[in-house]
């Protein structure tokens, strides 16, 4: 029977031969990732009800991104309480070196056809490497760390084709605010999306995982993307075990929910009105929004292409006047590429202010969360009202392209006529 | 019969289920407050054995777990719907509240006598039986423990 690549995935994790879309079936869960928010503070007290410690403390990863740096009182404490549990249970522990949907793939942990669980609602970012992941809440993986087991219903497939390719300063994230807007933000219905298509296959796998992680927005269970080379030279760059990845596809006629296609070639840059990734619209469409607060940060938009992307736009550059710009690189391994390359040095030139590899903004956390009636671009995954600071404040989402090109300009603006003006510093 | 049907709509969401207003107050604020913007006396009215039937994507929305556990703290027997929100469907298991699919609810009234069979999989109303799906065994005993936390410690204990 022709089957999905969800369905392959799954079925392998349930032992079974095949699964169908559906049916409820229980899975051995191969890793699962948690973080110092949703982590230990959560689930210990439920372990300790339990009266059990971990299944296999080799397949637990713990990352602290939320509450770094630690510079709150109740951020020190919880990082802290992170610090002990690590000890404690011995599990692997990323501590300070940046979001958990980035340092997870560069650990070299994820691999194709794994089934993973992750304490975060951005969990669909491992199926940009063919890994069937996906968000659970505390108590849920109180049990999976306690068994290695969850029950799951095997998922319909949504596929989402985008033909052609991409044009220059268009990103994966103006694909997905696109599908956002066009699908809705129920759209994948908590079944699997899959991304496929020559614009997907020419990806790299940073912008891959931007895919991937807004599944979630989506409302996706899992964002999926078939693995290959491009797949398997970042396994071997990072030192992960690559495995065996080339039967995982989904089977011609195999059985689908869905199959939307769109033309990547007629895709502008996007940019998501306030206060959701639903209100998408071409930016060339969206007049005159002035903006006083640019970020660059996220798990979806400032990993190391995103800020060579951006910085690529803001050499030489000023910002617009009144336009305060923050750049919070998403990992400290992406941040000392931009260091060695120059990259980082172009955001200093510009004025912007560089914080720490950690959610911060993105999550409403630390000193430059947003203030009352603040206009901001940002480049990251969502802008419900109040998320990112102020419940006044208006949050504009685009890539970070758009983002760059927004701040120099002073309102949302189109990042494509400032690629190859090539203004020098 | 143990209870009364109490019928809704397509598509109640979670801010309905658990008013976004009266999250900060803890389940009992939550559950006193539960599909009130839909129907008022809801939650002063609803006795535990009633059973909420609805139309499709119920729950949709966010992933709020108070959604699920405010109709189960009002004593709500269980859910019957013609489909779930993805994760409302699984907060609900993992909660213990039982939530069942029909594939025709045609002829269903509101305020019927009701009596929800989750191990026979059917929703018995005068003169009349709506088949729902089975659950898989699994999900039922998980329900039968009243939820995923309970579940595990019956299967911890029995380990010894
Ligand atoms: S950067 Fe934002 S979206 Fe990503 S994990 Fe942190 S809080 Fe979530």
């Amino acid at each position: 029977m022709a089957s999905t690549l969800a369905q392959k995935i799954i079925a392998r994790a349930a032992g079974r031969e095949i699964v169908t879309p559906g049916e409820v079936v229980t899975v051995n869960v191969d890793l699962a990732m948690i973080h110092d928010s949703g982590g230990p503070r959560r689930v210990e007290p439920i372990l300790q009800d339990l009266g059990v410690g971990l299944w296999d403390a080799d397949k637990v990863v713990l990352i602290s991104d939320h509450f770094v740096p630690g510079d709150t009182d109740e951020g020190a404490r919880i990082l802290e309480l992170t610090r002990q549990w690590a000890q404690k249970r011995k599990v692997a522990f990323h501590d300070g070196l940046g979001i958990c949907h980035v340092v997870l793939p560069e650990s070299g942990r994820l691999k194709p056809g794994m089934l993973v669980v992750g304490g975060d609602s951005h969990s669909p970012t491992g199926g940009a490497f063919g890994a069937y992941m996906f968000g659970i809440g505390a108590t849920e993986m109180a049990g999976v760390l306690a068994t290695g087991e969850i029950w799951l219903k095997v998922p319909e497939t949504i596929l989402v084709e985008w033909r052609n390719r991409l044009q220059p300063g268009v990103l994966a994230k103006d694909i997905m605010l696109a599908l956002c807007g066009r699908l809705g933000m129920d759209g994948g219905q908590y079944q699997a999306v899959q991304y496929a298509g020559e614009a997907i296959t020419a990806l790299s796998m940073q912008e891959r995982m931007t895919l991937s992680n807004m599944a979630a927005e989506l409302g996706g269970q899992a964002g999926l993307i078939e693995p290959d080379e491009t797949t398997a030279a970042f396994l071997r760059s990072v030192g992960g075990d690559v495995g065996s990845w080339q039967g995982l596809k989904t089977d011609p006629g195999a059985a689908l929910l869905a199959h939307h296609v769109f033309d990547a070639a007629t895709l502008e840059p996007q940019a998501a009105a306030p206060h959701s990734p639903a209100n998408a619209a071409p930016v060339t469409e969206i007049s005159e929004t002035l903006i006083e607060v640019a970020y660059i940060g996220a798990c979806t938009g400032a990993k190391y292409e995103d800020l060579r992307g951006a910085a690529a736009i803001l050499k030489g550059r000023k910002l617009a006047p009144g336009v305060a710009l923050s750049v919070a690189p998403a990992s400290r391994m992406d941040q000392d590429r931009a260091e060695a390359e120059g990259i980082m040095a172009v955001f200093e030139a510009a004025g912007a202010k560089i914080l720490p590899n950690a959610c911060g903004i993105c999550a409403g956390y630390g000193t430059e969360r947003l203030g009352e009636d603040v206009v901001a671009i940002s480049s990251t995954a969502r802008n419900f009202k109040g998320r990112m600071g102020a419940a006044s404040s208006k949050v504009w989402l685009g890539s970070p392209l758009t983002v760059a090109a927004s701040a120099i300009v002073g309102r949302i603006s189109d990042p494509r006529p400032f690629l190859d003006e090539g203004a020098e510093a | 019969m143990s209870g009364r049907v109490f019928l809704f709509g397509n598509d109640v969401d979670t801010d309905q289920l658990a008013p976004g207003e009266y999250m900060k107050g803890g389940i009992e604020a939550i559950a006193a407050h539960c599909l009130e913007g839909i129907r008022p006396d809801f939650a002063k009215t609803v006795k535990p054995g009633d059973v909420v039937v609805a139309g499709t994507n119920f729950g949709m929305g966010s992933s709020r777990e108070q959604a699920a556990e405010a109709l189960k703290r009002l004593g709500v027997a269980g859910v019957v719907a013609r489909s779930f929100a993805g994760i409302f469907y699984r907060n609900a298991i993992n909660l213990g509240l039982p939530v069942m699919i029909a594939n025709d609810l045609a002829g269903v009234e509101d305020g019927a006598a009701a009596d929800l069979d989750i191990a026979a999989g059917e929703l018995r109303l005068p003169g009349k039986t709506v088949p729902l799906e089975p659950l898989p065994d699994n999900l039922k005993a998980m329900l039968a423990d009243g939820g995923l936390v309970p579940h595990l410690k019956k299967r911890f204990a029995a380990q010894g």
